[in-house]
């Protein structure tokens, strides 16, 4: 037996009394007031701590996903909000990191490695061995072509002009060291991070 | 920053200028909010725009943009000659009585020892102290010695009277006077100003100097090292401050230890040169340590081939040829075609470098162009037609552009830095989309391959390449885990004190900077991140967040370096007994009992110095004390000077009218071609600045559906006055045009943009938001950068974009 009854008028029911409240008990439940039952979206899934990936204040955030994490398993981030704890921005975030899940989830993210051909006007898509392939190709060639050892007083410089490296300071500590113990030990000098501008 | 965002709230006093915290760093900013309801502070906001900022500010001014370094020099002059100045911090704690070489001299805009042919000071060698034959600076503790920095600072900034500094920056006498006379109040001992800043003080052919002026100040005032005090600077990015300590730019290496130029053949002379003694008697000198992180580094990335016979593979390091090879230098070079590759990692320089045209064409020139990012960039895509916002023909267009998506900061571990220095651990909360990877993976797989191919077929000097330090589990892709713990650094032998004690076990991390070696004991990639993951575990993943002292102070949240100190040459904040300069800012104080420096902070100081010695509180400096004279350490000139921008709404430097080197920075960065794009005045009327508006975050967030909603639109902003004279109203299109390019936005005409009167005329300023580009989900707009010109500052050769010049008409 199932009574239509919006979800409204059902709380107006609750506000009047327990008689109506035991209504629900007895199967009088509105529909949608079953899913006011249900239990509180986050509580399944999994916190995690971050910090927004914006500025430079460092706003603590708390990620929320989907998913148990095993193998095979793809977790969904679903809500990013502010971490109360954090001392600087005690659980605020600015209109940049209220949009933190659509950065996240933009249509515009890059799923595959892609290859535009010389003088084409369009991509396509090559899996990551041939992607990684070419490049490291292009890398040794061109050090090997025009990597200096001696400059023309003779003194040693071992450096590498032609080939550049902008690096990202929206990464990470480890993958901003990673990069310069492996872009300097090529020699490559033509190396710099947004902090240039 | 010297400070932290949290210590915000001790400030009496907050001067924002050059950044407008309230809009590009808004929960920061909540702790200007806090000093200004809790500490009674006052507020001070002066920018070229009626910003966010000054809504809340107590003083708001404008400025013309490109002249703060006339207002802050003003501001010099006023304060020493009303003699308001913390006297007792001033005389110990800076260089003021330190007397200057007597070859030392400034004309007409011109320091000694310029070179107009180079555009540059070729010899620097009268911008030095005089030394003694001890080898030690010379003083005069009366700051009467009419060379002592004291005294050549009063000389040079005899100029910046107060009606010169109302012309040169369009700011009326009345405002300049309260103004100034607000901030005098600062130089009590017990109350503290602090500055905040951000690019709209970086990105001028003047910027860096400009930085210094408002540090000259702070000195004067006896505002640094105060809890409430320093100068802040709130930085752009995320991690850009890890990036910047991390040294990735192209004359650094990890924790400011520097490239050797092609000059120093010489090991023993490159350490000499960079391993500082004291200029005064006794001093700390901490540079002096330079050789044990240096060769820390060295262990770290050679392992077993770094050894005293080889000077630790010296040679194995690039040497430079010339002093920079920065983006400016680089896209110079890709324009000219001498480039064959470029990488982009996470960054997007078509839209990011000046002259827009000028980084198409070079890409254009390039064999190949690898692009890593999580996102659709216009630089991925600057091949492709776009109609009026990206004009080309990909036909004509040689490039192979590679493109490999990258996970994001939910998507991997990791730490990033704020502005505060705190390194801050995160965790991935989920897998990157589709195939996307971490550039920590990217980077491992592209390392392992390129080693692969030098081993197989051999090469040109593989010594680096095949001997570079490889350990981790999975070498393709190396863990943050491994990559933090390598760069805070570990004992490679048992190391022992004097007596022969074990004080660290072989493989154990280490817990400080202070344990490394020069001898090849130990290992570390980034000295000043040493600390934050110990053998007590990862200390930047810390969430302790008390504050025991009642400052604001937690220091046991995450962990900041150097050695987790959250306040910058503390020592400062005593005086020279150790005691607290005033009760309410007491911070770090000398316990006679203990006989070592306590507080609220971790001391930035030896920590059994006994005031006594009377150590100076600047410890990385020479002499340690403060800087007014910056000696040799800059690249145009030992004190601030103002300078025009390059491209000026005014015909001459009205401090130096008869002399065209002194218009602009006489050692600014720029070259010849670019000089040929710059404009005149008569055709580009109106100064131009560049900024970000609070719902947006560079070219990312057009990217966002809830930015793109909040704020869809290009725009620019205009005055009333402006908007009658070029015949438009708001909501009209306008057509912004400089000698390099044009944009199409729409006209927000505002009373928050105002002309000012600059000598006998009125300059009109245009506001240029910078967010949008042809990529991502808002509508599609102009790359800004279209308008700027290629002008480096002659120290960091950050571009000029907040000061050029553009003429605005109806589109």
């Amino acid at each position: 037996m199932t009574v239509n009854v919006t979800r409204r008028q059902f709380f107006k029911l609750g506000a009047a009394g327990v008689a109506s409240s035991s209504m629900a008990m007895m199967g009088f439940a509105p529909e949608s007031a079953e899913a006011s039952v249900r239990h509180f979206k986050l509580t399944h899934a999994k916190e995690t701590r971050n910090n927004c990936t914006y500025c430079s204040v460092g706003c603590g955030v708390l990620i929320y996903s989907h998913g148990d994490g095993s193998k095979n398993v793809r977790q969904e981030v679903f809500h990013i909000e502010g971490d109360p704890d954090h001392p600087v921005s005690r659980g605020s975030l600015c209109p940049k990191g209220s949009g933190l899940l659509d950065f996240v989830r933009s249509e515009g993210r890059l799923e595959y490695p892609q290859v535009r051909a010389p003088g084409s006007s369009e991509w396509k898509r090559v899996s990551w061995d041939e992607a990684l392939d070419k490049i490291a190709r292009y890398i040794k060639d061109d050090r090997d072509a025009n990597f200096v050892e001696r400059d023309d007083n003779g003194g040693t410089v071992n450096h590498w002009t032609t080939t550049g490296f902008l690096a990202a300071s929206g990464s990470s500590n480890e993958a901003g060291y990673i990069t310069h113990k492996v872009v300097r030990n090529l020699g490559m000098v033509a190396f710099d991070n947004q902090a240039r501008v | 920053m010297t400070n932290h965002w949290v210590d915000i709230r001790n400030a009496n006093m907050i001067l924002s200028m050059g950044g407008n915290s309230a809009e590009a760093h808004p929960v920061g900013f909540r702790w200007v909010t806090e000093a200004i309801e809790h500490n009674k502070a006052k507020l001070i906001c002066i920018d070229p725009r009626y910003t966010r900022t000054c809504a809340v500010a107590d003083y708001k001014a404008f400025i013309r943009t490109g002249t703060d370094i006339t207002f802050l020099g003003g501001l010099i002059h006023y304060l020493i000659t009303t003699d308001q100045i913390q006297r007792e911090y001033v005389l110990h704690y800076t260089d003021a009585s330190l007397l200057v070489r007597e070859d030392y001299g400034f004309e007409d805009g011109i320091f000694t020892g310029y070179n107009p042919d180079n555009h540059s000071y070729d010899d620097k060698s009268s911008w030095m102290y005089e030394l003694g034959d001890d080898g030690y600076a010379l003083r005069d503790m009366s700051l009467q010695h009419p060379r002592c920095v004291y005294q050549l600072m009063r000389e040079h900034y005899s100029r910046y009277d107060i009606d010169t500094v109302s012309s040169i920056c369009g700011m009326p006498r009345e405002h300049i006077e309260h103004i100034w006379s607000e901030i005098g109040k600062m130089a009590v001992p017990h109350q503290t100003m602090t500055i905040l800043y951000a690019l709209g003080w970086t990105q001028h052919s003047i910027g860096s100097q400009i930085i210094r002026t408002a540090a000259m100040v702070q000195l004067l005032l006896g505002n640094m090292g105060m809890p409430g005090g320093g100068i802040n600077a709130l930085r752009g990015h995320s991690n850009i401050q890890g990036l910047t300590d991390l040294g990735l730019l192209s004359q650094l290496l990890p924790g400011y230890m520097s490239l050797a130029n092609a000059k120093e053949q010489d090991y023993s002379a490159y350490i000499q040169k960079r391993a500082k003694q004291p200029i005064l008697e006794g001093e700390v000198s901490y540079w002096k340590n330079y050789e044990k992180f240096h060769v820390s580094l060295m262990k770290s990335w050679f392992g077993d081939a770094a050894t005293e016979d080889n000077n630790w593979c010296f040679d194995w390091l690039p040497k430079l040829s010339k002093p920079l090879y920065d983006v400016l230098d680089t896209f110079e070079r890709m324009h000219k075609g001498e480039l064959t590759g470029y990488f982009c990692q996470g960054f997007n320089p078509l839209a990011s470098f000046p002259n827009r045209q000028k980084v198409t064409e070079g890409l254009s020139r390039l064999k190949y162009l690898v692009v890593m990012d999580p996102l659709n960039t216009e630089t991925s895509e600057f091949w492709k037609n776009y109609g009026e916002y990206n004009d080309v023909d990909s036909s004509q267009i040689q490039t192979e552009v590679i493109r490999l998506p990258t996970t994001c900061f939910a998507e991997d571990d990791g730490s990033i830095t704020n502005s505060a220095r705190w390194l801050q651990w995160h965790w991935a909360a989920a897998q990157g989309p589709g195939e996307a990877r971490p550039d920590t993976r990217i980077m491992g797989e592209l390392f392992i391959r390129i080693r692969d191919l030098y081993r197989e077929e051999g090469g040109v000097f593989p010594d680096p390449i095949l001997n570079l330090d490889w350990d981790y589990d999975i070498p393709e892709a190396p863990s943050s885990e491994e990559l933090a713990q390598e760069y805070n650094g570990r004992a490679l032998v048992d190391l022992t004190d004097d007596n022969g004690n074990v004080t660290r076990r072989a493989g154990e991390l280490l817990s400080s900077f202070s344990e490394m070696t020069a001898d090849g004991r130990t290992a570390s990639g980034c000295w000043i991140f040493s600390g934050a993951w110990t053998q007590d575990g990862n200390q930047m993943a810390r969430r302790d967040n008390s504050d025991p002292y009642g400052t604001g102070n937690t220091l046991g949240w995450a962990w900041a370096w150097p050695a987790n100190r959250r306040v910058l040459y503390n020592r400062a904040s005593a005086d020279t007994q150790g005691r607290p300069w005033g009760k309410e800012k007491a911070f770090v104080w000398w316990s006679s009992e203990q006989g070592r420096w306590v507080g609220a902070d971790i001391p930035d100081f030896p920590v059994t110095s006994d005031p006594a010695l009377g150590q100076g509180p600047f410890i990385m400096q020479p002499e340690g004390v403060g800087h007014f004279f910056a000696g040799q350490s800059m690249v145009d000139g030992p004190f601030p000077e103002h300078y025009e921008p390059f491209e000026s709404p005014i015909d001459n430097n009205p401090l130096h009218p008869n002399n065209p080197l002194a218009k602009n920075n006489p050692a600014g960065r720029i070259y010849d071609e670019d000089r040929k794009a710059l404009g005149t005045r008569e055709e580009f009327p109106h100064a131009a600045t560049t900024y970000r508006l609070t719902e947006h975050f560079h070219f990312w967030t057009k990217h966002a559906r809830l930015n793109a909603v909040v704020q869809p639109e290009q725009f620019v902003e205009i005055s009333h006055q402006l908007a009658e004279e070029v015949g438009v109203v708001a909501g009209d299109w306008v057509r912004v045009s400089s000698n390099r390019g044009f944009i199409k936005a729409v006209a927000v005409v505002t009373k928050r943009m105002q002309p000012l009167r600059i000598g006998d005329r009125d300059v009109h300023h245009v506001g240029i938001p910078i967010h949008w580009g042809f990529t991502g989900v808002a509508k599609k707009g102009y790359l800004i950068n279209a308008l700027t010109p290629v002008v480096g500052d002659a120290n960091t050769q950050t571009p000029e974009y907040k000061s050029f010049i553009v003429k605005v008409e109806k589109a």
